[in-house]
């Protein structure tokens, strides 16, 4: 098993979401995350002061799959969350030992 | 007794209780929006809470006493309290307002001398210990607004010099203006200002607020003719164009400046232009009220940027820019464009005299206010202190001084 992790572009959400429907990804959690990459931040101007926002918003999707649909799910979010402008995002890959589904008490492969 | 009572006059009467409301208005919710958007969100309930207290402690302090210190016909300075708790109203309208019953010349009144220490919330936000805005609050209002109130308006001092202040640029925006200036200087800066960054944290809180106090204003400017007439009219129509240009020009300056036309900018911007009107609002016809509502829009936009960058005071949601400057504005350039041989001016006066009384009532007023104020601050700071410690700064008045946060899940 592997964890997905994908900071992608908020209104790109959706698409990655469906994306990910479409090769068989049955679950997922979402938190709205802040940070920067090599996109950096912006400038806002308030009453002619000059602030600097270096934490700009992303949506973090993170989802649990067999080893064998990494390769298809990382493919289905890059494909959907790619936009070739800076700020797309990044995709971490990691291993999970174990899983259990609470209420069975099913583990392994069959419990994501 | 008859005879009194027939001057009274229902459209007038009608238009006045509808103005009180609207002044009224213009402070809860209209300027505690456009404040409290402004501030962090850590402070949002307690620029709320300073508007609605200060409502609460005018409300009573113009009962008491305030209302017969500003219009009582007696006094240079002060009126007397021959009107304390309405006592000896009778009948008889007040000679300011003859066509109304008195009662609501009193009520009318008490929505200015409630917005007025208000607006000086934005100058000492984020950092004032809540029992001084009481103290502050209302001893400004004692010793600083009926004064000037009665001076002005009353039949004291300037109003027997002549000067012309239709709607409080003088008694509402000048007295408000400096008395923030020196509020926030005394407090001293909001901790980690200029380097932290402290963003408004509501917008469109603010633009709502604005909109409150824009339509709020007809009331304030259209009420004070305290007549539904033709000056009522007028008074409403140089309003508006005042502040539109003034919201244009700010917006255009910010465009030019910055390369973006900011939110934050046309509604700061048409503060400014309602404020610069409210003096001149009886005297300007539509062309005077163009010219008021540029200059306001480019000066303001100044002190509030340049300004005060470059002295460093901590005046924070710009009270002194947008309401100091904006007042003085209105108050100086009135002579010149609503004097009877200028422009479309509706003045009975000459430019030159008249400049000469509204720039020596204003300076007058401005530099009582400055001392008072000064004062006031002093003797609060020693009984019960101005400032929350840098800890609950941090945290935030909301929690720290009121035990309550604006935004839980």
């Amino acid at each position: 098993m592997k964890k997905i992790e994908a900071i992608v572009k908020p209104f790109k959400l959706e698409e990655v979401k469906d994306a990910l429907a479409e090769v068989g990804v049955v679950g997922m959690s979402v938190s709205e995350v802040k940070g920067f990459g090599r996109q950096k931040g912006h400038t806002e101007i308030y009453r002619g002061s000059e602030y600097t926002v270096d934490f700009l918003p992303k949506m973090k999707i993170e989802t649990v799959v067999a080893d064998q649909a990494v390769e298809e799910a990382v493919k289905a979010i890059t494909n959907a969350a790619n936009t070739g402008k800076i700020g797309d995002g990044k995709i971490f890959v990691l291993p999970i030992e174990q899983a259990i589904r609470i209420r069975t008490g099913e583990n392994g492969d069959e419990a994501i | 007794m008859e005879e009194l009572i027939q001057t009274i006059d229902s459209g007038d009467t009608a238009w006045i209780l509808t103005a009180s409301a609207l002044v009224l208005f213009m402070t809860i919710p209209g300027l505690s929006f456009f404040y409290a958007g402004l501030v962090r969100k850590k402070n949002v309930l307690s620029v709320l809470m300073h508007c609605f207290v200060i409502t609460c402690v005018m409300t009573i302090l113009w009962l008491l006493y305030a209302y017969s210190g500003c219009f009582a016909e007696d006094g240079k300075v002060f009126g007397s309290a021959k009107y304390s708790i309405l006592n000896g109203l009778g009948a008889k309208p007040h000679g300011n307002a003859d066509t109304i019953p008195h009662e609501l010349f009193f009520i009318f009144q008490m929505t200015f001398f409630i917005i007025t220490p208000a607006l000086m919330v934005g100058a000492f936000v984020e950092r004032i210990k809540f029992s001084a805005v009481l103290w502050f609050t209302g001893l400004w209002a004692l010793l600083v607004y009926v004064p000037a109130c009665h001076t002005v308006w009353g039949g004291g001092l300037f109003g027997e010099m002549g000067v012309k202040d239709f709607a409080g640029g003088i008694v509402v925006h000048i007295t408000a203006g400096v008395g923030a200036l020196v509020a926030c200087i005394v407090l001293g800066p909001r901790t980690g200002h200029p380097d932290t960054q402290m963003m408004p944290h509501n917008l469109p809180m603010t633009v709502a607020g604005t909109g409150m106090l824009w339509v709020g204003w007809f009331g304030f400017n259209g009420g004070s003719a305290v007549a539904a007439d033709g000056s009522a009219a007028m008074a409403i129509v140089v309003t508006q164009i005042s502040a539109a240009t003034a919201a244009l020009t700010w917006m255009f300056v910010e465009w030019f400046k910055h390369g973006k036309p900011s939110v934050l900018g046309i509604v700061t911007g048409s503060i400014a232009g309602l404020a610069a009107i409210t003096p001149a609002s009886g005297v300007v016809g539509p062309q005077g009220a163009l010219i008021i509502g540029l200059a306001s829009g480019f000066i303001c936009w100044y002190a509030s940027t340049a300004i005060k960058a470059k002295f460093g005071y901590d005046d924070s949601l710009d009270v002194f820019g947008v309401h100091g400057v904006g007042g003085l504005i209105g108050t100086l350039l009135l002579a010149f464009l609503g004097a009877k041989d200028a422009l479309d001016g509706r003045g009975d006066f000459i430019a030159g005299p008249q400049f000469v009384v509204q720039l020596k009532a204003a300076l007058a007023v401005g530099a009582y206010t400055l001392v008072v104020t000064w004062v006031i601050l002093k003797a609060v700071d020693a009984m019960v202190g101005l400032r929350v410690d840098e800890q609950d700064e941090n945290s935030g008045l909301d929690v720290s001084s009121h035990g309550e946060s604006g935004y839980n899940d």
